[in-house]
C-alpha cells in the first residue's frame, strides 16, 4: 500500500502508473462480437469515473477486464500500477468488486458471505471480525446477519454485494450498475457511500444507466458506446459541449415532428426524441434562419446529460 | 447503507493489505474452506448419517449375504474384505460426486466462482481449494464403513490409523477428476455418461466386493490403471497389517493421477471461468 501512495503522489512507481487505472487500445471478441473495440480509459487516483452507455455498450466486459476475467486480445491494462494479466491478482487484492450479477452465496448467511470473502482477500485474522461488522453495518444488514442470502430481499442482497466488495477497505471500487432493484432511500444512502468513498480518495469506476447518478456523484463521465468512449468529461462540460445550455421542445403531430427533426438536420443541429416531442439541442446556438422556421418551442429547459447520452450513443438500441 | 465517519472510514489507511503475492497461497484455502465449514456446522447430522448407514448397509447386504456363501476372499473374512472395499467406494462417492454436482453448481448456477476471481484468487487455488475440502471430507467419512466393520468385527490394528490418509489422497485425486468432469460437461444431466460409463465400472473393477485376480486377464489388467485399485490395496494393506515396499508403488500412481487430474481440472476451469 506504502508503494501504492507512493505511486499516486510521488512518482516512485513507473510513470505509465500514475492513472490508477489505464487501459490503452483495449480490444475483446466474443466469436463475431467485438465487446470492446480499441477502448482507451484513464482513471486517475481519487476520480469517481461515471461509465455511462446502452446496454451491450461494453461497460461490464471492460469492468471483467479489470480484474484479468476477461482477457484483452490486443491492448495494455495496468491497475494500481500493475500491468494485467501478469500481476492481476496484486492488483485485486487492493481492488473492490461489485458485479452486475448477483453471486452471493445463497446458502450462507449475510455474515457468513462477508466472512469468506475478509479470508479471501486476506483481512489479517485480528481485524475480520471487526471487518465483518463494519461491512454488515455499511449495507445496514446487522439485524439480519444471520439470515441467509437466499432469504433477503432483492434491495438488500444488492447491499451485501456492495459491502462484500468493501469489506477489505480497497483503494479501487468496480461498481457495475450498483443501484438496480434499491428503493430511492436505499438508493440515496448508496450515493452518500459513493460520496463518502470519494471523501477518502478511493478511485471509484461505476457503471450506471441512471443518469442523475452519474451526474451526483461522478467527477467525470465517460460514454461507452459500440465498445469504445465516445465522450469524456465532467457532467457539465459534457452538457454544453454536446447539448448546450438550453433544449428547445417542439410538440406536434408526427408529421411536424419529422419536419422539425430534418429542418435541424439541413441546419446541423442535434435533436433527439422525447416522447411525444423533438427536443432541439443546444438551442441557444441555432441559427436564426431555424428558429423562425421552427416556431417558438412548447418547453424551454436546461439540456441535461441525458440529451448528451441520447445523442451521442443513438437513439434506437441495438 | 450507513455512510462511514471519519472515525470509521471505509477504506484502510496505506500500510494495511497486501504485500507480496505469491502463486499459490493458502488464503483463497482458508476461505473456501471458511465457507464449508459453515455448510458443514449447519448440515452435519445429516453428511454423518448418510456416511454411516450406507456403508451398514453394503455390509450387512454383502457382508452377510454374500459372505455366508463364500467365506473368505483373497485370504480374508469376506464380511472384512468388504468392509475394507467399502472405504474405497464411499471415498470415491464423497469427493467424485461432490465435486461434479458441487462445482458445477456454484460454476453455473450460483456463480460463486466469479465473485471468488475477482478477490485476489487465482484458478489453481481454487481447485486446489475445492479439491482438498472435498478430500479432507472423503479421508474422515471414508472412515465410516471401516468404523462399522469394527462393530461387526474386524480386528484393530495399527495401521487403520493410515486409512484417512489413503482416503485423503485418493478422494484429493477424485476431486480433481470431478471438477474436471464438470468443466467438460455441458449440463448436469450428463454427467450420467461419467456415472454410468466411468465410475461404476471403476468402482466394481476394483477388487472392493471381489478380487481382482477373479476377473478376465483384460480386466484384471484394468483394474492395475484404475486409481480405486490402488486406494483399496492400500486400504487391505494397511488395515490387515501387510504393509511393504510395494505400496510405495500404490501411492506413486495415485499421486501421478492426482497431479494428471489437477492438471486437466485447472485448465479446463481455466477455459470456464476465464474468457
Ligand atoms: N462471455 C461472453 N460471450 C459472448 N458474448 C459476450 C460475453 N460477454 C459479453 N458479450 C457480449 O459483449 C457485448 C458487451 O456486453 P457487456 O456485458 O460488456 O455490455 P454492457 O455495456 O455491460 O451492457 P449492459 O448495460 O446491458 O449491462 C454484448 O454484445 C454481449 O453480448
Ligand atoms: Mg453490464
Amino acid at each position: 500500500m506504502a508503494t501504492l501512495q507512493a505511486g499516486s503522489r510521488d512518482g516512485l512507481l513507473p510513470d505509465h502508473t500514475l492513472s490508477a487505472i489505464s487501459i490503452r487500445g483495449a480490444v475483446k471478441r466474443y466469436g463475431a462480437i467485438t465487446a470492446v473495440d480499441g477502448l482507451d480509459l484513464e482513471v486517475p487516483y481519487g476520480v469517481c469515473l461515471g461509465l455511462l452507455g446502452p446496454n451491450g455498450a461494453g461497460k461490464s466486459t471492460t469492468m471483467r477486464m479489470l480484474t484479468a476475467q476477461s482477457r484483452a486480445d490486443e491492448g495494455e491494462i495496468t491497475v494500481l500500477g500493475n500491468v494485467l494479466p501478469k500481476e492481476s491478482k496484486k492488483a485485486r487484492a487492493l481492488m473492490g468488486v461489485v458485479p452486475q450479477q448477483d453471486n452471493l452465496d445463497e446458502e450462507l448467511t449475510a455474515r457468513q458471505n462477508l466472512e469468506v470473502f475478509a479470508h479471501l482477500y486476506r483481512v489479517p485474522k485480528g481485524d475480520r471480525v471487526a471487518a465483518v461488522d463494519r461491512a454488515l453495518a455499511v449495507a445496514q444488514l446487522t439485524d439480519r446477519a444471520d439470515t441467509k442470502a437466499d432469504d433477503l430481499s432483492g434491495g438488500m442482497r444488492r447491499r451485501l454485494l456492495i459491502a462484500r466488495g468493501l469489506v477489505h477497505r480497497p483503494r479501487l471500487v468496480l461498481l457495475d450498475e450498483p443501484t438496480v432493484g434499491l428503493d430511492p432511500q436505499v438508493r440515496q444512502e448508496l450515493w452518500s457511500l459513493v460520496a463518502a468513498l470519494r471523501a477518502e480518495g478511493v478511485t471509484t469506476l461505476m457503471s450506471t444507466h441512471y443518469i442523475e447518478e452519474a451526474e451526483r456523484l461522478a467527477d467525470e463521465c465517460a460514454l461507452m458506446s459500440r465498445g469504445r468512449v465516445v465522450a469524456r468529461g465532467t457532467p457539465a462540460d459534457l452538457i454544453a459541449e454536446h447539448a448546450g445550455a438550453r433544449v428547445d421542445e417542439h410538440h406536434g403531430p408526427p408529421d411536424r415532428l419529422a419536419e422539425i427533426a430534418e429542418l435541424a438536420r439541413q441546419a446541423g443541429v442535434a435533436t433527439r426524441r422525447t416522447g411525444p416531442s423533438v427536443s432541439v439541442l443546444a438551442a441557444e446556438r441555432q441559427p436564426e434562419s431555424l428558429r423562425d422556421r421552427l416556431g417558438p418551442p412548447s418547453v424551454q429547459r436546461a439540456a441535461s446529460l441525458e440529451d448528451v447520452f441520447v445523442v451521442l450513443t443513438g437513439e434506437s438500441v441495438e | 447503507m450507513t455512510a462511514p465517519t471519519a472515525a470509521d472510514p471505509v477504506t484502510a489507511e496505506p500500510g494495511g493489505v497486501a504485500g507480496d503475492i505469491g502463486w499459490f497461497e493458502w488464503a483463497p484455502v482458508r476461505g473456501v474452506w471458511s465457507r464449508e465449514l459453515a455448510l458443514y456446522r449447519r448440515h452435519w447430522a445429516s453428511t454423518s448419517f448418510a456416511a454411516l448407514v450406507e456403508p451398514t448397509i453394503y455390509l450387512l447386504a454383502f457382508g452377510f449375504g454374500f459372505g455366508s456363501l463364500i467365506g473368505t476372499a483373497y485370504g480374508y473374512d469376506y464380511r472384512d474384505f468388504v468392509a475394507t472395499g467399502v472405504v474405497a467406494t464411499s471415498v470415491l462417492f464423497i469427493s467424485a460426486f461432490g465435486a461434479m454436482f458441487g462445482t458445477f453448481i456454484r460454476r453455473t448456477f450460483q456463480h460463486t466462482y466469479d465473485a471468488v476471481l475477482a478477490a485476489p484468487v487465482d484458478v489453481h487455488e481454487l481447485v486446489t481449494a475445492e479439491a482438498s475440502w472435498l478430500a479432507a471430507k472423503a479421508g474422515v467419512y471414508g472412515c465410516a464403513p471401516m468404523v462399522v466393520g469394527i462393530a461387526f468385527g474386524l480386528p484393530l490394528g495399527p495401521g487403520m490409523l493410515l486409512v484417512p490418509f489413503v482416503g485423503f489422497l485418493t478422494g484429493l485425486a477424485f476431486a480433481l477428476f470431478g471438477i474436471w468432469v464438470s468443466a467438460i460437461m455441458p449440463s448436469i444431466n450428463s454427467f450420467d455418461y461419467i456415472i454410468s460409463g466411468v465410475l461404476a465400472p471403476m468402482f466394481l473393477v476394483a477388487g472392493t466386493f471381489f478380487p481382482v485376480d477373479q476377473l478376465p486377464p483384460w480386466a484384471a489388467g484394468a483394474a492395475r490403471v484404475n486409481p480405486l485399485y490402488h486406494c483399496v490395496e492400500l486400504v487391505r494393506d494397511s488395515v490387515f497389517g501387510n504393509l511393504g515396499w510395494h505400496d510405495f508403488a500404490h501411492v506413486g500412481v495415485l499421486l501421478l493421477f492426482v497431479a494428471l487430474m489437477w492438471s486437466l481440472a485447472v485448465w479446463k476451469m481455466s477455459a470456464r471461468l476465464i474468457d
